[in-house]
């Protein structure tokens, strides 16, 4: 008691030192971090917002600021309109797969005993590699005539799959290379989430008759793993979003255009055509889009409880 | 419900003893089904980084070690293109980020966690703000800036986005937070200064979040591609993946010889990976617990 009695005197007295002394060291501490902040985050998204009226094109001698007319000229961009289906498409798929695979595997592993370590390790190699890596890999493993897939495939009696040359197919082959990516991260979240069930909840559906496997799923765990879920969805929805690398190293946005998927446009408006107007304001819808998830996120944590 | 029926319930496993074996040989028959589909790019990879290129189509699933051409794939990979280079720049970029993520966070950390001062409910309220913030909306006004300057091409262009962490800030603060006040005022009294706290009290206490983000900070750099590619357009200052999406490009580039280059800097940070498990899957479980 004493001792914390003194303890919050001495902060007292220490803080009344710090306004003696005239600056606080705290300031001293947060001052890097507060100025890279405002360099790196704050200022270039004001500066991102202000182009996005204007129609500065990078080295450009003369601009002028053009009102709303680049978010107009998104509206009606079809290859604007185009991309955002795409990649609306891709995040369904990429989200709903890993997160539901990321769920079965995470169930199928707790209970696993010694063997948990290996299948996370496993699991978990795709989050720690180099996507570009690997994501040739899986160019060659997809290739249409020579690819061990459609090897197996053809043995298997069926139809070859030409994945990237496909317009109908080739989102959703990228789209499998994102939940492999994918899956190993969602499934060390849930195993976390389950780790953090009580046992005694298990015992208390037994004794109430709750104890074959789909009893314990749908009555004790899926609930009790809600948050997760929902955090789960959540990062997924935000990491698929900005899928760039495979479509970089695969299909750049090809063929006639089906894997054309925002940020892989975002990145040829600013850094390879310069329109820097246009692309700013491109910039600005994702910006909202990813500030919409998180507020969504927000929203969820408020909004679920379990007691 | 009688006792009769709880007590056959409860015993249930015990009555059909097949049933159990049988469900356990599913979980491991998916589990493994699972595992094989995850690995078999990684085996892959392997397999045609060391095989003649001529067998990876013929003949896809042998391993004759007569027809092995390992020394030779790997050896064009490394001559044809620089990749040595690419890891060492890859290296430079990923050591200088994370030094100065470590340095500024921490510090700003121990500010929100541990200290008073005006402003702090702002620049926490930021920081959260940042969180949202995918690096690609800074990323064009920070491009024209760096072009402005007549910084791109330059390791500190491929530095300077990242040299502020949100998350670091962000999981540092929690952490600090948990370390209790008594001790910090003790060791004021004692005349310990503001950064012999940090170093010797906090620091210390806080090493295992700080190792996972480090494993998170340096996987994340390793692996971007992104931004290496806006801002990098000469050889010389390539990072690992921007170097290997070039040299596929490149004209006449083999599949052996490809595979070999992405063995080549996938492996370094499976060996990570497979060194510090533990804080990979602490710092993933970390991000969960905001």
């Amino acid at each position: 008691m004493s001792s914390l009695a003194t303890s919050e005197a001495f902060s007292e007295d220490h803080r009344a030192r710090q306004k003696a002394d005239g600056i606080n060291p705290a300031y001293l501490f947060a001052l890097p971090a507060a100025t890279l902040l405002a360099i790196v985050v704050l200022a270039p998204i004001g500066i991102v917002i202000g182009l996005s009226f204007s129609d500065y094109s990078l080295g450009a001698t003369d601009w002028s600021l053009v009102g709303i007319r680049n978010y107009a000229n998104l509206a009606h961009d079809r290859s604007f309109l185009n991309a955002l289906s795409n990649t609306a498409l891709y995040v369904c798929v990429v989200v709903s797969g890993s997160v539901l695979l990321g769920l079965l595997l995470a169930i199928l592993v707790h209970g696993t005993g010694r063997m948990r370590r290996v299948y996370e390790v496993i699991f978990f190699l795709p989050v720690a590699s180099t996507l570009v890596a690997l994501g040739l890999v899986w160019k060659f493993m997809l290739h249409s005539r020579v690819g061990p897939v459609n090897e197996l495939i053809a043995a298997l009696g069926f139809q070859r799959i030409d994945f990237f040359n496909n317009p109908s197919i080739a989102i959703f082959a990228l789209a499998a290379i994102g939940v492999w990516h994918l899956v190993g991260f969602n499934m060390i979240l849930f195993l976390a989430g389950l780790t953090g069930i009580p046992r005694d909840l298990y015992q208390a559906a037994a004794v109430d008759g709750a104890d074959g496997f789909w009893d314990r799923l749908f009555r004790v765990t899926w609930p009790m793993l809600g948050p997760t879920t929902i955090f789960v969805t959540i990062t997924s929805t935000i990491t698929a979003f900005q899928v760039f690398d495979t479509v970089a190293v695969i299909t750049h946005g090809g063929p006639a255009g089906s894997t054309e998927v925002i940020l892989h446009q975002l990145y040829q408006a600013s850094f390879q055509y310069f329109e820097t107007g246009y692309a700013s304001a491109l910039t600005v819808f994702f910006l909202i889009i990813m500030m919409a998830i998180s507020a969504v996120q927000i929203f969820a944590a408020r909004g679920v409880h379990y007691s | 419900m009688t006792s009769a029926t709880r007590a056959v319930s409860l015993d249930k496993p015990a009555g059909l003893p097949l049933a159990p074996i049988f469900a356990a040989a599913l979980k491991h028959g998916l589990l493994l089904l699972c595992a094989a589909t995850i690995l078999l790019p990684f085996a892959w990879m392997i397999l045609a980084a060391v095989k003649d290129p001529a067998d990876i189509f013929s003949h896809p699933f042998s391993l004759d070690p007569a027809t092995l051409r390992a020394g030779e794939n790997f050896g064009k990979a490394l001559s044809a293109a620089p990749m040595g280079l690419f890891m060492l720049n890859s290296l430079i970029v990923v050591v200088g980020v994370l030094s100065v993520q470590l340095v500024t966070s921490i510090a700003a950390a121990y500010a929100l966690a541990q200290m008073k001062f005006r402003g702090q409910a702002l620049l926490f309220g930021l920081v959260l703000f940042a969180l949202c913030i995918p690096v690609q909306v800074p990323a064009l006004p920070m491009y024209v800036a760096l072009a402005k300057l007549g910084l791109l091409n330059s390791y500190f262009a491929l530095m300077f986005p990242w040299f502020f962490s949100a998350f670091a800030i962000f999981l540092f603060r929690q952490h600090f937070r948990t370390f209790p006040q008594e001790i910090i005022n003790a060791a004021r009294i004692d005349g310990f200064t503001e950064i012999e706290i940090v170093l010797r009290l906090i620091v210390p206490s806080a090493l295992p979040a700080i190792a996972a983000f480090s494993v998170f900070s340096v996987t994340a750099h390793w692996n971007d591609l992104y931004w290496p590619l806006i801002v990098v357009n000469v050889t010389d200052r390539m990072t690992a993946p921007l170097g290997l999406l070039n040299f596929q490009s490149a004209e006449g580039v083999s599949y052996g010889p490809l595979m070999a280059a992405a063995t080549i800097i996938t492996l370094p940070l499976i060996c990570v990976f497979l060194l510090a498990r533990r804080y990979f899957v602490e710092g993933v479980t970390m991000t969960g617990v905001k």
